[in-house]
């Protein structure tokens, strides 16, 4: 099976994460880049099914060139190849942009499966698998805690408020994945040499047949008017218990009409 | 004045989930409130009332078993053709995983731009929309097409305005690659009678200092003496402690309740994420440095398993 996982490069949600000043997009200078967490379950997901059923693992990332460096770590868990699309003209697209971008990109690498997070921890924004398997025209199976491959048949159970659904469809399909579906494994030794060794082939847009203008901030669909840091909480009052703790939280409780 | 499409979530259980309210409480604001209720058949009539009690003044039902059996695609199509029709001044859907994937599909379908998160709209179209975790705040603006967002439950106050809706149904023709994602069985899980975890106005979370899943049982007696929901954090989670549909944090549900209890939680960035926006957070933590306590606005330093016992034992007495 011809397996395709996105990942996409993000500023690390351990630390201090900001937007620009100057054009109000994610500031990634600054920042400690990373993996989207998610994505590393995507990845354990697809090597688990090539392990399984055979076939090849291609990274897609789409990010400006700093990104080759989430890409290489991707690679350093087993993957064989990626592909990075990477254009200065990219840079301030929206998700509907991003999504054509995608979709361009998968339709000439021809996945049986594309698998991805479920959203990344930077824009939290969730509508990447849907948007994508709208474009290409085929089944969006989201949301996984598990993932089940049967010849071309996928099924995959499914988190929902009120309990879980169980989806079904026939490759080819987008899959996304919770961080209940499996634990990555870490990249050995063997595996951050190896990856130094990988393709990684670079896409430009004039490759993909999209057109600058339909990107960035010429082509975004929605624009941020301006931004700004919410005030920090201040801790409140601490008392340490001393046999009447359990009390003086009902106290406090009661003074803020809980109960 | 022209009409804001509310799209309706709802459960079998409950019916009409407090989103939908807030979010024709906030449609008003900018138009004519009209519910969608995009279900299997007979969908609409049990939800009609509460619809009306906030204000809808129309109801448009897309009621098939079609729509109820594929994932997602059917009700964005059905939706897309409603917008073209209607061209309303505004879409609604809730900040949740359906509404959020409808909204993706719809874009895409349009090529109209999507705002999510969002926790207030005014008039011009203008959202305000939490980012990072509840660290930023962010104001934006779809620029091509209508204003598309999604709205995050807990935002605003539902106020009800009686309306009396006139129902219309939709027909409903669904083409073969909306098709393509199964719904083969939908399971319950139990939940019992607590409200929906990011619905809720009290949340009580229990965190490592639990200690295991039977110890859970503290957790949620607390929540049911204050009315409230069970969350739990990460680490809770994945020591087995409590399924993960009750995870709060980074990777799991975002809430923002008037009131957050954190019992045995550090408060690590990944809980933060989740919950840091809440009205009022009170912590009980054996370790005085957890960074819990750097956001709480009461604090216990002190054993849970003396503390949330004698709380519960305060709070039956006062009832």
């Amino acid at each position: 099976m011809n397996i395709v996982v996105l990942v996409k490069q993000v500023p690390d949600s351990g630390a201090d994460r900001n937007l620009r000043s100057d054009d109000n997009t994610v500031d990634r200078g600054s920042a400690n880049n990373v993996i989207n967490e998610m994505d590393e379950y995507a990845i354990e997901e697809a090597l688990k099914i090539k392990e399984a059923h055979g076939g090849e693992v291609t990274i897609l990332t789409m990010g400006p060139d700093r990104a080759t460096e989430s890409i290489r770590k991707a690679l350093s868990m087993g993957p064989d190849k990626a592909v990075h699309v990477v254009d200065d003209a990219l840079h301030g697209s929206c998700a509907v942009a991003t999504s054509k971008v995608l979709a361009a990109a998968l339709g000439r690498l021809g996945a049986d499966l594309v698998i991805c997070g479920a959203e990344s921890t930077d824009g939290r924004v969730q509508v990447m698998p849907h948007m994508i398997a709208e474009r290409l025209g085929v089944a969006a199976l989201t949301g996984a805690r598990k993932l089940t491959v049967d010849g071309s048949t996928l099924t995959v159970e499914r988190q929902t408020e009120e309990g879980y659904e169980v989806v079904a469809a026939s490759t080819p399909a987008v899959v996304s994945v919770w961080d209940t579906i499996n634990e990555p494994r870490y990249p050995s030794f063997k595996g951050i040499m190896a990856a130094k060794k990988k393709p990684v082939q670079t896409l430009a847009l004039a490759d993909l047949g999209v057109a600058p203008a339909e990107v960035g901030f010429d082509g975004a669909t929605s624009v941020v008017l301006e931004h700004s840091k919410r005030p920090p909480r201040s801790g409140g009052a601490k008392v340490t218990d001393e046999g009447d703790g359990g009390v003086k939280l009902v106290e406090f409780l009661a003074t803020e009409k809980f109960v | 004045m022209s009409e804001v499409l509310v799209v309706v979530e709802a459960t079998r259980e409950f019916g009409v989930k407090k989103v939908t309210l807030e979010m024709l409480t906030l449609a008003r604001e900018l138009g004519t409130p009209s519910a969608v209720v995009l279900g299997g058949p007979g969908a609409a009539e049990a939800l009609s009332a509460k619809l009306g009690e906030y204000g809808a003044e129309k109801i448009y039902a897309a009621e098939s078993e079609e729509i109820d059996g594929y994932l997602v695609a059917p009700k964005a199509s059905v939706l897309a053709e409603l917008v073209k029709r209607v061209q309303p001044a505004a879409v609604l859907l809730a900040s949740a995983q359906e509404g959020k994937e409808i909204a993706a599909r719809l874009a895409v379908r349009l090529d109209n731009g999507i705002l999510t998160d969002v926790v207030g709209l005014a008039a011009d179209g203008t959202a305000t929309q939490v980012a990072f975790a509840g660290s930023a705040i962010v104001k934006s603006k779809v620029t091509k097409g209508l204003p598309l967002v999604t709205v995050r439950p807990n935002s605003v106050t539902p106020v009800p305005a009686a309306a009396t809706p006139a129902v219309e149904q939709l027909s409903v023709s669904v083409t073969d690659t909306d098709k393509l994602a199964r719904v083969v069985d939908r399971v319950a899980e139990q939940k019992g009678s607590r409200p929906e975890l990011t619905e809720a106005g009290v949340v009580v979370s229990g965190g490592r200092g639990v200690g295991n899943a039977d110890n859970f049982k503290l957790v949620e007696e607390l929540a049911d003496l204050l009315g409230g929901a069970v969350g739990a954090s990460r680490a809770a989670v994945d020591s087995g402690f409590y399924p993960h549909q009750f995870q709060v944090g980074q990777t799991g549900k975002t809430v923002s309740p008037q009131l957050y209890v954190a019992l045995g939680i550090s408060g690590a960035i990944q809980h933060r994420a989740g919950m840091q926006t809440s009205k009022t957070i009170v912590a009980v933590n054996k370790d005085g440095e957890a960074p819990i306590f750097e956001l709480a606005d009461f604090g216990v330093v002190g054993d849970l398993f003396k503390v949330v016992p004698q709380a519960a034992e305060e709070i039956r007495k006062r009832k």
